[in-house]
Formats: structure tokens, C-alpha cells, sequence
């Protein structure tokens, strides 16, 4: 009788040693499956169509800074840190920083390198649409599609449009001015 | 009546102050005189057969330019026997724009074999008379009895990485139809492109 119960005491417990060693390997792919889907990399790197930065800009429940650039943009590159500053610092505000990488290559690869190298925090949309001219209006009808711009929308629908590049204190600035 | 006087006085202010973003389809270009690549001026006026300009503002240094210098070289080649020069005008601050200096446009134009004008508009003064705010931007004017009509504004055509698929030909199609003396289709379109680096704005 007791021998019975020991044997299936220590059977459960086979069981409970079974069961904790198979989640801790469960839990080793899962990290390894995160690590591989770039969860615990700088940011997320999501491939768009227009349709969807549409729906994100249509009624924003925080103040939306979209900026518009590009790898092979200069002055893009020299404002991206005022953006992860912001995005950083104010938490009312959310950065969408929109390539336009697409235009000249359509693998986004060069853009997500770019990303982890540069430890960007920010979210980084790739916007995969073909015909500029079809769409550009569709953004903002004062954008010229020049790089950069960058778009501010408020919850309350205001919008303001800047092109060219932005300097330091700029955006904050432009925050507070549309929100005003 | 008088909050109408007060109306009126605020609206004409803000007329005053609104300021003029470049040419418009439709507008009469005035003409300009630029320095060529080769050290020579260049006016419209030098083209006393031309029925028209494809003036494109371009740079040396913009991926969108690179993308397009050789659908570029094929419009002049097409177009000028036709009566229809290709003028490219560099519309960036070297100041502003690295690899931009009239130094570097004549490299540039050799290294190109380019056998149209290659412009250095040093005092800006073109750029902000057109409203080019992107390179490559193209402004294709049509003579008429009135000057040098603006007849298209925008891009070559809508596909930047792939000349071979890209489906429509603005430039071509808007120079087609005023050399067929029909109209032209479409007459603005937009591109995304480098910021044409302007001083002082």
C-alpha cells in the first residue's frame, strides 16, 4: 500500500520534473524565437500599404508626428535623433517615422540594417506603394514629396505640414503650437 | 459696414503677405541667364527655333537624379532634334549641398557626356522664380504668342527604379501633345525626391 503510494508519489513528481524541464526548454525557443522575430531588437520595422498609414492618421488618439525620409536622405538622417528624442522624452506623442525607401529599392532590408544599427526606438513604417503621384496628395496636398517632411496631426484633426529639415527644439516647439 | 472695411483690410494683408510659391500651369515664364558647364551664359532666348524647353531642375549628388540621368540624356536626345531642348538647372546652395559646386556640375557633365546645358543657378534666384522643390522637377514651357508658356510641372515619369515599367511618361506624353498641338492629359504630378537646398529660407 504504501509502496503503491510512494510509486505514484514519485511518478507525479517524475511528472512535475518532466513538466518543469519541457517549459524551460519551451521557454529557451521562445526566447529564441523572439530574438529571431527582432522582439528584443531596437524597434519594429513594419512594411505598409497607404491604406493602413491612412487609418493611423485618420483619427489619432495622441498627437501624431509622422516624419517622411529615406536612407539615402542627408539632411533625414541628420534630424532622425531629434525625433527619437521626442518620442523618448513625450509620451503624449507618437513618432511614425514613414520610409520612403521603396521608391528607389523595394527590399526593405537596407532600411531594417539601418534601423538596428542605428538602435533607432522609434516606430519605423516602410510604405510600399509604386506611382508617388498617385498618392503623395492623398498624404498632405501641400506636400511637394520632397525629403524630408514631416506631418503633425493632433486628436482634434489639426494638422501641420513642414518641409525640409527640422532643427533641434523644432519639433517641440511644433508640438506645443498645434496642441495649443 | 464697418466690420466689411475691417474684412477687406485683413484679407488684402493677407494677399500682400502671402507669398508666391514659383510658376503655376498656365503662367508665362520669364527667361534667365545662367552659366553654363562650359563657362558660356545661357538664355531661352539663345533657342530661336525652339518650340519649347524641357527644363529640368537637377544635381549631382541626389539618388532620384541618378535613378533618372539617363532617361534624362534619352529625352534630350529625342527632343532636341524636334525642336524641344532639354535645359537642366542646378538649383542647390554648394553651401548647403555637399558634392553641389560648379566644380563638381562640370565634372559631372563630363563624366556624363552631357551635350545640353548643365546651369548653375549660383544666386537661387531661377529656383524660387519656378518653385522647383525637388530634383529631379521639370518644367516643360510651350512658346506661344504670349512667351514661354508653363505646360506641365512634376515628374518624368512614375516609376523611379525602373525606367522599363514604368507606365506613364509625363514629360514625353506632355511634349508629344504640344507637338501634335493637343492637349496635354496630365499636366501636374508629384515625385518623391531630394529637397532642393535652398539658402536663407
Amino acid at each position: 500500500m504504501n509502496f503503491t503510494i510512494l510509486n505514484i508519489l514519485s511518478r507525479q513528481s517524475y511528472i512535475v520534473v518532466l513538466g518543469s524541464e519541457s517549459i524551460f526548454i519551451l521557454m529557451k525557443y521562445l526566447l529564441l524565437f523572439l530574438c529571431f522575430t527582432g522582439f528584443f531588437s531596437a524597434s519594429a520595422q513594419e512594411v505598409i500599404r497607404l491604406k493602413e498609414l491612412q487609418e493611423r492618421m485618420a483619427s489619432p488618439r495622441q498627437t501624431l508626428v509622422i516624419n517622411f525620409w529615406a536612407t539615402w536622405c542627408g539632411p533625414c538622417l541628420k534630424e532622425i535623433p531629434y525625433f527619437e528624442t521626442l518620442s523618448a522624452k513625450n509620451k503624449n506623442v507618437k513618432v511614425l517615422l514613414v520610409s520612403m525607401d521603396y521608391d528607389l529599392d523595394p527590399n526593405p532590408e537596407k532600411v531594417k540594417k539601418f534601423v538596428a544599427r542605428k538602435k533607432i526606438h522609434s516606430t519605423v513604417l516602410i510604405l510600399a506603394e509604386d506611382n508617388p503621384s498617385s498618392w503623395i496628395d492623398k498624404i498632405d496636398k501641400d506636400w511637394t514629396g520632397a525629403l524630408p517632411a514631416t506631418l503633425l496631426i493632433n486628436p482634434n484633426g489639426k494638422r501641420k505640414l513642414i518641409q525640409g529639415e527640422l532643427h533641434e527644439g523644432d519639433l517641440e516647439k511644433l508640438v506645443n503650437e498645434i496642441n495649443q | 459696414m464697418k466690420p466689411l472695411i475691417v474684412l477687406l483690410i485683413v484679407s488684402l494683408m493677407g494677399l500682400s503677405f502671402t507669398e508666391k510659391k514659383g510658376y503655376d500651369v498656365g503662367d508665362t515664364a520669364t527667361d534667365f541667364k545662367l552659366k553654363n558647364t562650359n563657362g558660356k551664359m545661357v538664355s531661352l532666348a539663345d533657342y530661336p527655333n525652339a518650340k519649347g524647353f524641357i527644363i529640368i531642375f537637377d544635381c549631382n549628388t541626389c539618388p532620384v537624379s541618378k535613378a533618372y540621368n539617363s532617361r534624362i540624356i534619352a529625352l534630350s536626345k529625342k527632343y532636341t532634334p524636334q525642336n524641344f531642348p532639354v535645359i537642366l538647372i542646378n538649383p542647390n546652395s554648394p553651401e548647403l549641398a555637399k558634392g553641389e559646386s560648379f566644380d563638381a556640375m562640370v565634372k559631372h557633365a563630363k563624366e556624363k557626356k552631357y551635350d545640353f546645358p548643365y546651369l548653375y543657378d549660383e544666386t537661387q534666384e531661377t529656383v524660387r522664380q519656378f518653385g522647383a522643390t525637388n530634383t529631379p522637377h521639370v518644367f516643360v514651357l510651350n512658346k506661344t504668342s504670349n512667351g514661354m508658356m508653363v505646360a506641365y510641372i512634376g515628374a518624368i515619369d512614375d516609376n523611379t527604379r525602373n525606367a522599363a515599367k514604368a507606365k506613364n511618361h509625363f514629360v514625353e506624353d506632355a511634349v508629344n501633345s504640344l507637338l501634335a498641338g493637343k492637349e496635354i492629359t496630365v499636366t501636374k504630378t508629384k515625385a518623391v525626391g531630394c529637397s532642393v537646398k535652398i539658402k536663407n529660407i
